[in-house]
């Protein structure tokens, strides 16, 4: 049998230590009326027989289409390093570092991690992942329940309609309020965010660049927010954030993200990254594991899992998450990503992916009836409007090898004439020229 | 050794710098534009390969060390599994393209890998249906807990308890926390569930039992038929947390056994690699009763032959994850399934209990084994003799580490003292456990005659003995 390394003759020597006859034997405290009335799994294969068909599978998947998808999630080139630094197995084979003198590769690379992330984000703190930007708004958000004890929410509707629909979810028996304030073509609603922040609240959940595109300064509300004792939450784009400006200049008290743009590739839809950070005054609040700086008996540096006081298997039904597993290997690919980028590096592929968001902006918005869903900055993803189905533009498109963009109206009810549209440093003018000229066709006719 | 930040030079350029004339002022208003460039290193490709190989040597994983980690099930992972989930078919998707229209066509094969594994763990674990999202095992936990709750809403049950027993995964008492449940944890007896004790605790405000079987001290719950009745009578819901299922595949299937919601951790009892700490990946399966509430989106196959995505179940729970899981993860044990077969999981339960037996076995003169009878995957032993001398499970852990071993996982569960948590896993060599053995006789027979070597072990490892308590005070946690 592949991977079992006992011969016969070792089961029964094994078997005689032990003082069973047979293997049988091994089971003997699951009663009988409990064995399986049936196994019905089909019979092994070999490697290359697997192999050979899983590729089969894969080639039923298209990889030629010229995609200008986002909402989220962004193709961006991944440098051939990155993933070799993790295919090390000494990494990838290895467990949570819960014996730091046999783990100091993770640990070390994990606090290297958590350092680039409060860089990037400029925040005081961050933890080793979460799974993903979604459940890190959600653990975000029970951070901000913890801390001030009080249980309503304001959420501005610009946020990925993924997440809110996550939030939903995740809150459903926790007799927490989550008030939704809608957005207006695209944009928060300032004012009317600032009008629901009261003393009740515990936390405002705001998106930089929101679900549209759109680049947006949160300061001001931020320092309301503060004045309130309300905890101020913004979720990120790990690559943008190296131009934008920060959550940490802007007054955030936790800034979280989708980590994917960092060097994961899109893997229909993960394994992700939820990037966590946080200001000074919650980590005690913070989820899942945290490494930390010592020293050995020696007095040499070294890293181990800290503040372990919060996490479950110490506190069980009163630590601060249930998370145990967590993204640790797609933290140290992003972490790999950020080395290899640089801050220049990062910078160009923001800026290279801004470039042509705009220009395909541009070219769009000399189609008869395509205009942008409103007139506020934008980064690299763009909202516009149609004079067709944006849907169906798509369906059409699709036939031809490119993908447009999203269908706004799949979660946002009255704009089903709104696509929205990314572009990263992989797309080409060339690609943005036919692609245009494939929407005006199908426009005007 | 030095971090990346320590080797940063400035003015040394990425080799991925892009030869962009834009500026954001070009995009943007000076307010919207962060003031530095973040303080990122600034490395050579090299330096970067050069840190990540120091850091990798500096660690121990199973392709280097046997890693006896218990209820973690550290098996071989095997290499023609990164190779499948690294094909561009399936790394380049994009997780919105089967939401388009058209689109779903392109996405035909990644949706028939989710549909297929989906059925082959309900043949697995005899449940009726899967759901992929969750990320890891407590994911899993949490979205079973929840899975309980919306079924008891449903029917309007008045439930507010969730029992734990003491022997459970921390993990299970505080998932059930957060799914909005009280936590009433129960007392063991003889190491397994006491009907007695569960009896006395049990009324209608009881919403279920989360119950690890085989548990965390190795042992088969052998009450489980009359645990199943008991729960079930109040209508109650069990909680299987699959942890430990290496254990018991082919030998009983949980939802034959009465379970009505299944968690699997891919990467214990599938082969998948644990990454340092994740990804994994935390399946959850259930039978009839807690189908409706699956959450959303379920992919099904139309008569046709094709797949696609499903949003309409009006019951379901919402939306655990912001797409199907952690895809990467389930291609790897997609393919370790395909390739063991029936016959193959069978000899990996079997084989996996014949090991955790031996190493039981020939310990058992040299260690305290609290429960010392027929184990299943795992067994626990107690350094409580050892530490009236001086020596702790944790200096015995830490010697193991100085001669190439990982160490069993240590302090748990808490109900054993000074516990040494043993899963040698079916892929270990009888050599290997042979070498292991010796080993850990040896630090044993250390104890009486130079306890301070133990005590100051490790010393082989690239760093000795961490002060924990000094990292929880100065809290430095990042540079």
């Amino acid at each position: 049998m592949p991977y079992i390394p006992h011969t016969p003759e070792q089961q029964k020597q094994m078997l005689e230590i032990i003082g069973l006859g047979s293997m049988d034997d091994l089971f003997q405290d699951i009663p009988d009326h409990l064995k399986p009335r049936s196994f019905d799994l089909p019979p092994g294969k070999s490697e290359m027989e697997v192999t050979g068909f899983l590729r089969q599978l894969s080639s039923r998947n298209s990889t030629g289409l010229k995609s200008f998808l986002g909402a989220g999630f962004y193709d961006h080139y991944i440098p051939a390093a990155a993933p070799a630094m993790i295919s090390r197995s000494e990494f990838y084979t290895a467990y949570t570092p819960y014996q730091a003198e046999a783990s100091q590769g993770s640990l070390q690379a994990l606090f290297e991690y958590q350092s680039a992330m409060c860089r990037l984000f400029d925040m005081e703190y961050a933890n080793a992942s979460v799974y993903d930007g979604g459940t890190a708004i959600y653990e975000a958000m029970m951070m901000a329940v913890r801390h001030i004890k009080r249980r309503k929410i304001i959420i501005s509707g610009d946020l990925s309609p993924i997440y809110q629909h996550m939030l939903k979810c995740y809150t459903k028996n926790l007799r927490l309020e989550l008030k939704v304030i809608d957005h207006l073509q695209g944009l928060p609603m300032m004012e009317n965010l600032m009008d629901v922040l009261d003393e009740n609240c515990a936390a405002l959940i705001v998106q930089n660049p929101n679900f549209f595109g759109n680049i947006l300064d949160y300061t001001e509300i931020f320092a309301h927010c503060h004045k309130l004792g309300i905890v101020s939450i913004a979720s990120v784009y790990p690559v943008m954030q190296s131009v934008l400006k920060t959550p940490g200049e802007m007054g955030a008290d936790i800034a979280v993200a989708e980590g994917q743009s960092l060097g994961l590739p899109l893997n229909f839809g993960g394994p992700y990254l939820g990037v966590m950070t946080c200001a000074r005054h919650l980590i005690r609040q913070m989820p899942g594991r945290i490494v930390g700086k010592t020293k050995d008996s020696e007095g040499r540096d070294g890293f181990v899992l800290t503040l372990q006081a919060r996490e479950q298997h110490i506190r069980r039904e009163k630590a601060t998450s249930n998370i145990c597993s967590n993204q640790s290997l797609c933290a140290l690919q992003a972490l790999a990503y950020i080395c290899l980028m640089g801050p220049s590096g990062l910078q160009g592929v923001a800026l290279k992916s801004m470039d042509l968001a705009h220009y395909a902006a541009k070219k769009l918005t000399d189609i008869d009836g395509v205009r942008l869903l409103n007139n506020s900055p934008f980064g690299n993803e763009f909202a516009l409007t149609l004079p067709v189905s944006a849907y169906d533009l798509i369906g059409e498109l699709v036939q031809k090898n490119f993908v447009p963009g999203f269908p706004l109206g799949r979660y946002y009810p009255g704009m089903d004439n709104c696509l929205l549209m990314a572009c990263t440093e992989k797309i080409s003018k060339q690609d943005i020229g036919i692609l245009s000229e494939l929407i005006r066709g199908i426009i005007e006719g | 050794m030095k971090t990346i930040f320590d080797r940063s030079i400035n003015g040394r350029l990425s080799p991925y710098q892009l030869e962009s004339l834009a500026n954001p002022r070009d995009f943007l208003p000076g307010g919207l534009i962060r003031k530095t460039p973040p303080d990122l290193p600034r490395v050579g490709e090299l330096d970067v390969v050069r840190h990540f190989t120091g850091l990798s040597k500096r660690n121990f994983g199973v392709d280097s060390n046997f890693y006896p980690l218990g209820s973690c099930t550290m098996k071989y992972n095997p290499k023609f599994m990164e190779q499948i989930a690294s094909l561009n078919g399936f790394t380049d998707l994009h997780p919105l393209l089967p939401q388009l229209k058209g689109a779903g066509l392109y996405t035909q094969g990644a949706l028939q890998v989710i549909y297929e594994l989906e059925d082959l763990l309900c043949r697995i674990t005899g449940m009726e249906a899967y759901t992929l999202q969750p990320m890891a095992g407590a994911h899993g936990e949490l979205t079973g807990a929840m899975l309980m709750a919306a079924y008891h809403n449903k029917k309007k049950n008045k439930k507010t308890t969730l029992i734990v027993p003491d022997s459970a995964h921390g993990t299970n008492p505080s998932s059930a926390a957060i799914a909005g449940y009280d936590v009433l944890t129960i007392k063991s007896r003889d190491g397994i569930i006491d009907p007695t004790a569960l009896k006395q605790v049990l009324d209608n405000s009881v919403a279920g039992i989360m119950m690890t079987c085989p548990n965390t001290l190795g042992l088969f719950e052998s009450h489980l038929p009359e645990i199943v009745d008991l729960i079930h009578s109040v209508d109650g819901l069990l909680y299987y947390d699959g942890a430990n299922l290496n254990a018991i595949l082919g030998r009983m299937l949980p939802g034959e056994a009465g379970f009505d919601v299944v968690h699997l951790n891919l990467h214990k009892t599938f082969g998948t690699p644990h990454g340092s700490g994740g990804p994994g990946s935390g399946p959850v399966g259930v039978n009839k009763k807690l189908e409706p509430f699956l959450p959303i989106s379920r992919v099904v196959r139309l008569d046709d032959g094709q797949f696609f995505l499903n949003y309409a179940y009006p019951d379901s729970i919402g939306y655990i994850a912001p797409f199907y899981g952690n895809f990467g993860v389930m291609l790897k044990a997609y393919a370790y399934i395909l390739r063991l077969g029936r016959e193959g999981l069978l000899r990996v339960s079997e084989n996996a209990v014949l090991s955790a037996n031996y190493l039981r076995k020939k310990l058992e003169q040299h260690l305290h084994i609290p429960y010392n009878r027929i184990c299943m995957h795992e067994f626990v032993a107690s350094a409580v003799e050892q530490a009236k001398k001086g020596v702790r499970a944790v200096d015995i852990a830490k010697a193991l580490l100085d001669r190439g071993h990982y160490a069993p996982t240590v302090y748990f569960p808490l109900i054993v003292k000074e516990c040494l948590m043993m899963e040698p896993t079916e892929t270990e060599s009888k050599e290997t456990l042979d070498v292991f053995v010796d080993d850990l006789v040896d630090i044993l027979m250390k104890v009486d005659r130079d306890p301070e070597t133990i005590r100051k072990s490790p010393q082989n490892t690239p760093v000795s003995r961490l002060d924990e308590v000094l990292a929880a005070r100065n809290m430095q946690l990042c540079m």
